[in-house]
């Protein structure tokens, strides 16, 4: 089970939060974009082999969503940060497994 | 110790409080405890602890938990049990013992409290930090406690360290990411008819630690060769342990067959203890170390380069006679013995750390596979990380060249009855990986998860790809690599892992404030989510049937009343809620005034209808929605994700208030007429008041609002209150109600009443692909602003012809209650090459109507808009139901019935 930093609650375990797939995908403007390209934001997300910025809403507990740095491979979490704010870097892996992720 | 008397196979024998089991079988004689699953053949005990395969036992005292094995089971007074013939069965009694389940957050867990884990805990107490050590053990020691001996006096301080939690009896059977643990504790078993009734009988341990220390030892494993499965054939070190420490005294001549130093240790303890000690039989070519030397300097023969072959039994089964092969000649002799003592080398117990991932590496040197591990967060010491002790010296050897009438008697997992023919087949059919021939062959797929088998497996790989004499590499351990282990490491009985969540307390359950007042006009409730809903009320004498016509007339022809209370309510305000339940709902509602109600339904991005509910304006910045009983906190969540992620300019705040506000409908012709003798304040007329208009007001003093909305179709009142005073308003009402015949009804009734209008309900009447044009409330859908879902709408396959629509139908034979689910087939439609008469669509509702005075349906066709009249086919269980499609609203078209 995941340990999760909620940016307001401090270390908590993954079962109180819910999952939201790729952060950093804004919700665009929908009529600017063509069928195929509102398709792509509506079922397409990023699912990289390593580090990927993450959506997740710590439900049972504060409520507020955030984004986290977590490695799909190794399960690794990196930082965390509110939505809105300037993204931090990938962390390195201790594993040296590293993916691509955005 | 003191002495006990217990049970097994109905026979009464006597043991020592707190030994093993097997070493009191033993000690009685009991060679041969259980048949093996598949095979018939004798077994006996083999080893030490949770790696043995064969003596499986089910208790039949206390918790009858099945499948235990009597190597672990601590003797208490009057305790009883059955040997297995492998596979166990679960008792037919629930289970009354107690569990439990705790967390703990530590800075360094330690598992294992042999020396390898003490030291490490110690060092980490010194240091200032907090320890939590766990063991399976009844103490501490590991290894030591086999042998009889005290800890070091320096590590005998370390209990009464304050830092140091230490449990015993607790098994880690699961190492997860992020240093997260699961153990379970055994705390009452070993105290037989002592353990007092109240304490939880197993107790799991939900454990995050700053530091994982792995201290947790190996196992001795066994040799492969043919009839290695006999009663008289055990691991060297569990032989020696049984004979020296728990005085079974039961074998008069071993035969010691090893591939390291232990065999020698081994050899030693057994001759010390007054068995005769044949030979030692050493697969290596020479032997040296303080093991080898004491049991030369005892007289023990040693004989290298040899290896035990085959064995052979006496009448009852049990050893009697080992065959002996010479490895560089082939020779072979024979001798008689009644044990058979096997050290086969050590394997570290690396299941925990390869269930994060982490590969365990070959070391040739070890002769094992090794998992050396030192990062801030996991450690591993001990043996795991190839401490060894010094005088081990083992060689690479899994057992002499088996032909193959030899093979099938070679048993590799014991459990499984698989033998080294299996896994040979398994490679001639072209199986290369190991996890490949775990699975032909059922090798470690046992209740022991090849805690003795893995290691036999792999080595027997690696005699098959032995190196040729053309100078063709062979295999090495190291190509084959391990199997993996998966959690849990030992068996944990399913009542653990649902301590006290059972029964009542499996889910939480959710009442509302008139549940007292329902439960004594005894209605029969239905879950919806975790609510308890009123079904339907039915009187004495009455069938459900019965009571829902009656309830439902009730509702359309006179008065009637229902708790709503489950009703999820969102409380919305904000200067920018208006703007926001805009973009939230297909429909506008900033132009909703105030003291008005709107029927509303949402979508998510793809188009597809999410929730629905009738929202009020209670001021210009204060709205409340309310939602489906079951959507209420994943609308919530909805509203928050899209204020939180995407649109935070917006000031508006949510909350939950669907505890806070009591609703109660009151449904039915005569309702104006009775709600007018309770509220006096305001005018009811249907000109004063109109339709979704909403009204506060007080009665007795107490501040209700009331709104003209209807789920039925009738002229209806929907009274919210605050949940602590419902149940004084619900009485007021009945107060007042008896004069007209007030009827409650229940979820049931309200399913009839709706469907009869066509309101769909969301999640019955849709299933996820539908879009509010499907469910033909394309009115609902403004052209005038952007909401979420509304681009959606464009896309192509939203457009298509022949997608899903909500329709009625009316089944030809009014009786024929069409089971909800049912699938509609055309009346022209013919099988197609596999067989299968394609379908058209579903029903997805179906009632008697009291009114219709038949039965009726709703149901998604595709196309079904288009379809009005047509005739369908219903194929049911052994028959085939017909319909006729139908406008989905089949009372009062005109809503003549509400005001």
């Amino acid at each position: 089970m995941l340990y999760i930093p909620c940016p307001h609650c401090g270390l908590r375990n993954e079962t109180e939060f819910h999952y939201g797939a790729e952060a950093g995908v804004a919700y665009p403007d929908p009529n600017t974009l063509s069928d195929s390209e509102w398709a792509e934001y509506l079922y397409v997300r990023a699912n990289p082999k390593g580090w990927l910025s993450e959506r997740w809403v710590h439900f049972a507990g504060c409520g507020r969503w955030f984004n986290l740095w977590r490695n799909t491979i190794t399960h690794e979490i990196g930082p965390a940060y509110l939505p809105f704010t300037k993204q931090p870097k990938a962390p390195g892996s201790i594993t040296g497994q590293e993916g691509s992720g955005k | 110790m003191s002495s006990i008397r217990f049970s097994f196979d109905d026979k009464t024998y006597q043991g020592n409080h707190g030994e093993p089991m097997a070493a009191a079988l033993l000690r009685n004689g009991l060679l041969h405890i259980t048949n093996s699953t598949y095979q018939g053949r004798p077994r006996g005990v083999m080893g030490l602890g949770v790696e043995e395969p064969n003596a499986l036992v089910q208790l039949v005292t206390g918790t009858k938990e099945s499948m235990r094995p009597a190597t672990v089971i601590e003797l208490a007074e009057g305790m009883a049990a059955r040997s297995l013939t492998g596979v166990g069965s679960l008792p037919e009694d629930p289970d009354e013992a107690r569990y439990d389940k705790t967390n703990r957050y530590v800075d360094m867990l330690v598992i294992g409290a042999g020396l390898a884990g003490l030291k490490a805990a110690d060092e980490a107490l010194r240091a200032g930090r907090e320890v939590l050590l766990i063991d399976d053990q009844p103490g501490p020691g590991g290894h030591l406690r086999h042998l009889g001996q005290d800890l070091p006096s320096p590590l005998q301080d370390l209990f009464k360290h304050t830092n140091l939690t230490y449990l015993r009896r607790c098994t880690a059977t699961g190492l997860y990411d992020q240093n997260y643990v699961v153990a379970i504790e055994r705390r009452n078993e070993h105290l037989g008819n002592a353990a007092p009734a109240n304490r939880a009988r197993i107790r799991v341990w939900h454990i995050r630690a700053g530091q994982v220390v792995l201290a947790t030892g190996a196992f001795q494993r066994p040799l492969l060769f043919a009839n290695n499965d006999r009663p008289g054939i055990m691991l060297s070190h569990a032989a020696a342990t049984y004979v020296a420490l728990y005085g079974v005294k039961i074998f008069r001549t071993a035969v010691v067959v090893t591939v390291d130093n232990q065999g020698y240790r081994d050899a030693l303890r057994l001759h010390q203890s007054g068995v005769k000690v044949e030979s030692v039989y050493d697969a290596r070519p020479a032997a040296n170390g303080p093991g080898v030397d004491a049991a030369k300097a005892a007289g023990i023969p040693v004989r290298f380069r040899s290896t035990v072959l085959d064995t052979a039994s006496n009448a009852e089964g049990l050893l009697q006679r080992v065959t002996i092969q010479y490895l560089d000649t082939k020779e072979t002799f024979q001798t008689d013995a009644d044990l058979l003592a096997v050290s086969g080398g050590w394997t570290p117990v690396a299941d925990l750390a390869t269930h994060i991932g982490i590969k365990p590496k070959w070391s040739a040197e070890h002769a094992a596979f090794l998992v050396n591990h030192a990062t801030e967060t996991l450690r591993t010491v001990g043996m795991l990380a190839g401490d060894f002790g010094g005088d081990d010296d083992p060689a690479v050897f899994f057992g002499p060249t088996l032909d193959a009438e030899q093979a099938r008697s070679a048993f590799i997992d014991l459990q499984r009855d698989s033998t080294l023919h299996d896994l040979r087949r398994a490679v001639g059919a072209g199986l290369s990986s190991i996890e490949h021939i775990k699975r032909y062959t059922t090798i470690g797929t046992a209740h022991d998860q090849g805690k003795t088998s893995g290691m036999l497996t792999i080595g027997a790989l690696c005699q098959l790809n032995a190196a040729k004499e053309d100078g063709k590499p062979g295999l090495s351990p190291a190509d084959v690599g391990t199997l993996s282990f998966r959690p849990p490491y030992v068996p944990i009985p399913f009542a653990a892992l649902a301590g006290r969540e059972r029964g009542p307390l499996s889910d939480p359950i959710r009442v509302t404030a008139l549940h007292q007042w329902h439960v004594e006009q005894g209605a029969v409730f239905e879950d919806v989510g975790q609510w308890k809903r009123p079904w339907y009320f039915p009187r004495p004498g009455e069938k459900m049937e019965d009571a829902v016509i009656r309830e439902c007339l009730a509702a359309r022809e006179g008065v009637a009343v229902m708790d709503a209370s489950t009703l999820g309510k969102i409380d919305i305000q904000g200067p920018d809620a208006a703007v926001f339940l805009d973009r939230i709902y297909t429909n506008m509602f900033s132009t909703l005034p105030e003291g008005q109600c709107r029927y509303g339904l949402m979508c998510k991005a793809d188009g597809i209808v999410f929730d629905d509910g009738v929202t009020t304006r209670l001021g210009k910045n204060h709205f409340l929605m309310t939602t489906t009983t079951g959507g209420a906190a994943r609308v919530l969540a909805w509203l928050e994700e899209w204020l939180q992620t995407e649109w935070p300019e917006l000031k508006v705040y949510c909350t939950s208030v669907t505890e806070h506000i009591a609703t109660i409908a009151l449904v039915g012709p005569k309702s104006r007429q009775l709600l007018q003798e309770l509220v006096t304040g305001i005018d009811l007329s249907k000109e004063a008041f109109p339709f979704m208009h909403s009204r506060e007001t007080t009665v007795d003093g107490l501040p209700v609002r009331i709104a003209r909305i209807s789920f039925s179709g009738e002229l209806a009142f929907e009274i919210n209150v605050t949940w602590g005073y419902a149940h004084y308003i619900w009485e007021r009402l009945w107060t007042i109600g008896r004069a007209y015949d007030l009827t409650a009804y229940g979820t049931e009734t309200m399913h009839v009443l709706r469907a009869e209008k066509g309101y769909v309900i969301i999640g019955q009447d849709t299933d996820g692909t539908q879009t509010p044009h499907d469910l033909n409330m394309s009115w609902i859908v403004s052209k005038k602003k952007e909401f979420i879902g509304k681009r959606s709408f464009q896309l192509p396959w939203l457009q298509a012809a022949g997608r899903q629509q909500l329709v009625g139908l009316l089944p030809d034979n009014g009786n024929d209650i069409i089971p909800e689910g049912a699938y509609i087939t055309s009346l022209n439609a013919v099988p197609d090459e596999s067989g299968k008469t394609p379908h058209i669509g579903f029903v997805t509702s179906a009632y008697y109507s009291p009114v219709l005075k038949r039965s009726f349906a709703l149901a998604l066709v595709a196309g079904g808009l288009s379809r009005m009249g047509e005739t369908v086919n219903l194929p049911i269980v052994r028959k085939v139901l017909s319909a006729t499609i139908c406008d989905a609203v089949f009372i009062d078209k005109e809503n003549l019935r509400r005001d």
